[in-house]
């Protein structure tokens, strides 16, 4: 079987678990012998390094061909980002500004138009696009040679938002998801808000949860904090975006200094929310308690769970979630908001409705109060952790291919 | 000769509430009133109410040669008396017939024994007075909690005045040997041993509605077929389930209820079958062997041991705290706070906070309210902090008096 798949950058040039997710699938379709031409935009940041001889460095990825289509798009980008972006560009490199589109929108259609190009050149069975940007690479491939197109959804727009979606992004997630032969979503969660916000027929909405690679050797790094030895940590670790609710995170810390005082919070991240939750800490009276990382990456995501006591991950809308799996494996027990996919499948974490800063408080505290409480929860994730890794998504998706080819669905 | 030895196990906790640390400090009371009273009303209407009819029907129908005993543990003698006191009208009712048996246990449906004998002993002479007042039994059977035992209880149990004691007949105690005669235990030469016999009790317990099975469907002829086959190689078959396995465990829909409309009928078919008691069991024959058992056995899971209770770090900690304060509660002389610490005890709080099999969302997981054992902890471990603040005097003397 050979996929065309238009999916994003691998790591580490990555800015969520997007590029993850990607990495992994492929990996995993790669073990089951699926053939996959990766096409994924060659931005100025991750132009020189060769991706190539990366994927190629790996046995488990023999199968695996990269084509790169040069664009400034990033996953998760909004159209001020984009702007950002190109103004930049203009500043720096002036002329070669001139090739990108003129807004977001601009951009994607340029990036799908590219696509037709790789359609041509291109021998396979099936396209698999992941996420809104690339669902008009994907029709447009589709147009030219016919085959079937499956639909990766990671998130909605009204998950990214807080529920105020931009007009065009969930127009072209529309158009996608009701042009695809089938729908892969990445939970039942998912699943629910595409039938939700775009009246999608729950047939044609397959759910395939995701794993995690069960060998990483950053998992033993056994590090342990350099700060004070007398704090136990709590970690909150992503975008700092409204999607993954660092504020109620922050309300909650300061609830949980009312009870406990040698506690210090962690925020690893970036996003747009970053000064607002800067300036909320210093509002409550807690910026003594509350270290900011920034963006981490590599060994240091690592480092970082296993310094922490707890993590959690307050999320108001989380499709997937699988930083919960990285923090399982990381040996670090978790409290997940019920409003994600992960909450699904994962039973061994302490679940909370975002929204629900006390009962958030109450789970932190007595975690960090209760040693045996700490180490069962520790114990048993870790165990729970093992039962996922890359080759069971990887076998679904087959599945899906396989229904994708094997007949005309009328949606 | 077969006797026949039903017991029926009849319990409800008392479950808590939502408690988070925000409720500390703050009278807000530990027990969920409206949880309980739903329960307690939806397993009267399916279990208590239809099997106690059956069972009266079938006493009648059989001019007192169909017997059987129960043990009802206190609280949920208290739950009857608040949220459906006709069940326990039904219960009076049986015990007027003659041939129902009551047993005695601990009133709190407690792991005490484990933990502090004293505890222990109070309680089940808290449970004795009950099942006296109400209808008028002196038992002279005990059963512990999950029918835990090992050879330290069979002693004190036998200190107390008790002339038989049930058990789970293990085949880790048991060996070769078969759970259908009577033992003692080394500790208590005097003290009558009747051991469950798991299979045959399982099969109705557990197995009835189950697909899977080989013998599915289960029917009266074929079990009776089995009962049969014990002549001639034991005295007692003692089949001891909860009572909620009539119609809670087991729906209506499975066909429990005919099955037990009509097996004893079948049963007495056979002219060497009787239904006994269990009172009756230990006057009427002899213990055939001794067991030695040190570590605790009993009728939970395939370990049938207290890991269900005690297996891992949260129930441990959990168990040793509540005891820890035993001596301080009762100086307390505040009653209020006494009872509240003696629901507190109810083994169902511990298996809550079982992570056995969780990952395989078995059993313990239909009967746990909690979404997750660590909820379970959790919400324990807040309302005994409450009760620790509760035993801090100063706090007593303000505050108590509202409760």
């Amino acid at each position: 079987m050979r996929i065309l798949m238009f999916g994003w950058e691998f790591p580490p040039f990555k800015t969520g678990g997007l590029g993850t997710a990607c990495y992994d699938l492929t990996r995993g379709l790669s073990y089951k012998g699926v053939d996959v031409t990766f096409v994924m935009p060659k931005t100025p940041e991750n132009a020189k390094s060769d991706f190539v001889k990366l994927i190629g460095a790996n046995n488990l990825c023999k199968s695996i061909k990269v084509r790169k289509v040069s664009t400034i798009l990033t996953p998760y980008m909004s159209s001020e980002a984009y702007s950002n972006e190109l103004k930049k560009l203009k500043i720096n490199h002036n002329s070669s500004s001139d090739v990108y589109g003129r807004n977001l929108y601009q951009e994607v259609l340029r990036y799908a138009e590219m696509a037709k190009i790789i359609a041509e050149e291109e021998e396979y069975d099936l396209i698999h696009a992941h996420d809104w940007m690339t669902y008009m690479a994907g029709i447009n491939a589709r147009k030219i040679s016919g085959k079937p197109l499956v639909v990766h959804i990671h998130a909605t727009e009204f998950d990214r938002t807080g529920g105020n979606p931009n007009p065009m992004i969930s127009h072209l997630e529309y158009t996608g998801l009701h042009e695809a032969d089938l729908i892969i979503a990445n939970s039942n969660f998912t699943k629910n808000n595409v039938i939700r916000h775009y009246n999608i027929n729950p047939d044609k909405i397959k759910v395939v949860h995701w794993g995690i690679d069960p060998e990483n050797p950053y998992y033993n790094l056994n590090y342990s904090s350099p700060l004070n030895k007398n704090e136990k940590i709590v970690l909150f670790l992503g975008r700092i975006t409204i999607q993954k609710g660092p504020d109620y995170f922050i309300e909650a810390a300061k609830k949980v200094l009312d009870f406990k005082k040698n506690v210090r919070f962690v925020i690893a991240g970036d996003g747009d929310m970053l000064p607002r939750i800067v300036e909320r800490a210093a509002e409550l009276g807690i910026s003594d308690k509350v270290t900011f990382t920034g963006f981490l990456r590599g060994a240091d995501v690592h480092r970082v769970f296993q310094m922490a006591d707890l993590y959690v991950m307050p999320s108001t809308s989380e499709p997937f979630g699988l930083v919960a799996l990285e923090s399982m494996k990381n040996n670090t027990p978790l409290i997940i908001s019920k409003q994600s996919g992960v909450s699904e499948v994962v039973n061994n974490a302490l679940k909370v409705d975002f929204w629900d800063i006390n009962e958030m408080t109450n789970k932190i505290v007595n975690v960090l109060s209760y040693e045996e409480l700490h180490q069962e929860l520790k114990k048993n994730s870790f165990e729970e952790v093992k039962k996922f890794d890359l080759v069971k998504p990887a076998e679904k998706c087959i599945e899906v291919y396989n229904e994708a080819l094997r007949g005309v669905h009328k949606w | 000769m077969v006797s026949v030895c039903f017991y029926f196990q009849v319990h409800q906790p008392f479950r808590l509430k939502n408690y988070s640390i925000f409720d500390i400090g703050n009278n807000t009371g530990y027990f969920d009133e409206k949880k309980n009273k739903e329960i307690m009303q939806k397993v009267a209407k399916k279990c208590y109410f239809p099997t106690n009819k059956i069972m009266l029907d079938l006493i009648n129908k059989h001019d007192g040669k169909f017997k059987i005993s129960y043990s009802l543990s206190g609280v949920a003698i208290e739950q009857f008396e608040r949220y459906a006191p006709e069940v326990l009208d039904s219960f009076m009712d049986l015990n007027d017939t003659g041939c129902v048996e009551f047993l005695n246990e601990t009133y709190y449906h407690s792991l005490s024994f484990l933990h502090s004998k004293e505890e222990f002993k109070e309680q089940i002479i808290m449970h004795k007075k009950k099942i006296r007042s109400l209808f008028n039994q002196r038992p002279t059977v005990f059963r512990n909690t999950e029918l835990i035992f090992n050879n330290e209880l069979a002693n004190l149990i036998q200190r107390m005045g008790y002339k038989g004691i049930l058990a789970e007949g293990a085949d880790h105690i048991l060996g070769w040997r078969s759970p259908n005669f009577l033992y003692t235990a080394k500790t208590a030469p005097k003290l009558k041993m009747l051991l469950k016999n798991y299979k045959l009790s399982d099969d109705v317990a557990f197995r009835f509605s189950n697909r899977g099975w080989k013998e599915w469907p289960l029917t009266v002829d074929k079990y009776t077929r089995w009962v049969n086959s014990i002549n001639g190689n034991g005295n007692v078959l003692n089949l001891f389930m909860d009572y909620e396995t009539f119609g809670e465990h087991q729906w209506e829909d499975t066909g429990i209820f005919d099955f037990l409309r009509h097996l004893p009928g079948e049963i007495l078919k056979h002219p060497d079958n009787n239904f006994i008691t269990p009172s009756e069991a230990v006057k009427t024959y002899n213990p055939v062997a001794e067991l030695d058992i040190h570590c605790p056995v009993s009728w939970a899971d395939i370990e049938r041991d207290t890991s269900a209770w005690d297996g891992n770090k949260m129930q441990q900690s959990a168990i040793q705290k509540i005891y820890l304060i035993e001596g301080m509660v009762k100086r307390s002389g505040n009653n209020k706070l006494i009872e509240n610490w003696r629901k507190l005890q109810t083994s169902d709080h511990f298996y809550y906070m079982c992570t056995k099999r969780f990952n395989d969302g078995d059993v313990h997981k239909y009967f746990n309210p909690y979404e997750n054992p660590y909820d379970a902890f959790i919400t324990f471990m807040n309302i005994l902090n409450d009760v620790n603040l509760r035993l801090d005097s100063k706090h007593i003397i303000k505050k108590e008096v509202e409760l």
